[in-house]
């Protein structure tokens, strides 16, 4: 049945300190609300338990992208469009803006926010597979201080996260120290745009002295949580790219992962593609050392 | 309505539609899309999905192309909103318009609107899109009659159009 607006409130503080505030009254649970695109869905079809929203999408802080000489700095309520528009996102974290590319068409991408995209903690979300690869940290905070948390370690399970509930995400950093690496994004849907991935790939990795270094692989769509593949990434470091190791490398995969078969795809076709995925991306870190 | 929930009191919401300073009283959690039909008779936006999917119901907001059914009203509060009807005065309506036609590019007309404001939001960013940038920049607006073909094409001709002019 569709949402009565009559029986929703929203309100609009205007700035962090006063969101923060409101958000640790008692009683609490207000829910964060920025581009909508994730919550103004569920409103629409009566499916939001929450009927107290608090509008963060007009808070300058959290809306702005800071560079420093080890790190960036996003603010959680950055859109996809500032992420691709944003020079260095895309020069040193393509994995991120190809992510943002993805998702949804452009005017999604003009109201969809990394902070929503992570807090919403779809295990189908693009751009999280691209966070776990590049490390990235989140600062949570609220009128009790703020806290630190790897992303790794935000997603307990299937949509839970460390967020308490006075709790909001401020930002999403992540280390300057990938751009020398090979990177490799890549997002099986039904079709490009407006499709929920059945998979999704971020791949980061180097080459020295013909072996593999430092390999990151994460997955989307195929686990209760996006996730890395950490058995997988250790059977290839050190590593030459050769055939036998593409075989062992997708038996690894599929052991690794546990996809379900849901409306989007079945099990057995995301486990098919989760290790295709993988082994085209060492396909073209081999052909890349060759063209190097 | 659930008799138990308190009633939301409505609110004034000020914005600009259309260049028009305009005055609404609604739910602030009603949809932009549902004040602009209903409140303020702009019919021009459609409703296609009602959930972000089918670009229907595009308008600009602050010059963004936006779904405005994904839009809750106390979030257009003091926005500057352009709708399909508001475009009647803009440099590339005329080439749209013409182009569209002439190719086929508007058959049932639901999804034409959306198209348009999609259309609009790529060429002022974009002056010469490639194929590419139009199969993008309409992306996320379905057209269940056209093809798309006949749309693309329409929006390249009128940017061929407007430059040459």
């Amino acid at each position: 049945m569709r949402a009565d607006p009559a029986e929703y409130k929203l309100v609009s503080p205007g700035n962090l300190h006063a969101v923060l505030s409101l958000m640790a009254g008692k009683p609490a649970q207000w829910l964060p609300i920025a581009g909508g695109t994730d919550l103004m869905v569920l409103y629409s079809a009566g499916k939001l338990p929450n009927r107290k929203l608090i509008n963060i999408w007009n808070i300058p802080e959290l809306r702005k992208i800071e560079v420093f000489p080890d790190s960036i700095r996003i603010g959680a309520a950055c859109t996809y469009t500032s992420l691709r528009s944003h020079e260095i996102i895309s020069r040193e974290f393509p994995l991120l803006a190809t992510a943002a590319s993805w998702t949804g068409g452009i005017a999604n991408q003009n109201r969809g926010t990394l902070g929503g995209n992570i807090a919403n903690a779809s295990p189908a979300a693009d751009s999280l597979p691209a966070l776990l690869v590049y490390d990235a940290e989140l600062t949570l905070i609220s009128v009790r201080g703020e806290r630190r948390v790897a992303y790794r370690n935000f997603h307990a399970g299937y949509k839970q996260t460390a967020l308490a509930v006075d709790e909001l995400i401020r930002d999403i950093s992540m280390p300057r120290r990938f751009s020398g690496y090979f990177s490799h994004a890549r997002k099986v849907g039904a079709r490009n745009a407006q499709a929920i991935s059945k998979v999704c790939l971020a791949a980061l990795g180097r080459i020295a002295n013909g072996a593999m270094r430092d390999v990151r692989l994460a997955l989307g769509s195929v686990a209760p949580v996006p996730f890395r593949l950490n058995e997988t990434e250790h059977i290839l470091t050190g590593k030459q790219i050769v055939p036998a190791l593409i075989e062992t490398v997708k038996k690894s995969v599929a052991q690794e992962i546990s996809p379900i078969d849901d409306i989007r795809s079945t099990a057995r076709y995301r486990a098919a593609v989760a290790g295709n995925l993988v082994a085209e991306f060492l396909e073209k870190l081999s052909a890349e050392r060759a063209n190097a | 309505m659930n008799p138990s929930q308190p009633v939301i009191a409505k609110c004034e919401i000020l914005l600009t539609v259309n260049g028009e300073a305009k005055k609404v009283l609604a739910h602030p959690m009603e949809r932009l899309l549902d004040v602009l039909r209903n409140d303020l008779k702009l019919t021009g936006t459609k409703e296609g999905c009602g959930e972000g999917e089918c670009g229907s119901c595009s308008v600009l907001l602050d010059g963004m192309l936006v779904n405005s059914c994904l839009v809750p009203a106390a979030q257009a509060s003091g926005a500057q909103i352009v709708t399909i009807e508001g475009m009647s005065a803009h440099a590339l309506m005329a080439p749209l318009q013409e182009a569209f036609l002439e190719c086929g590019g508007a058959q049932c007309g639901i999804c034409t609107p959306g198209m348009i404001l999609a259309a609009v939001h790529l060429l002022e960013k974009k002056a010469e899109p490639a194929i590419a940038d139009i199969r993008e920049g309409l992306a996320g607006n379905l057209c269940r009659c056209t093809g798309y073909m006949q749309i693309f094409e329409a929006v390249a001709k009128a940017a061929r159009r407007r430059l040459t002019k």
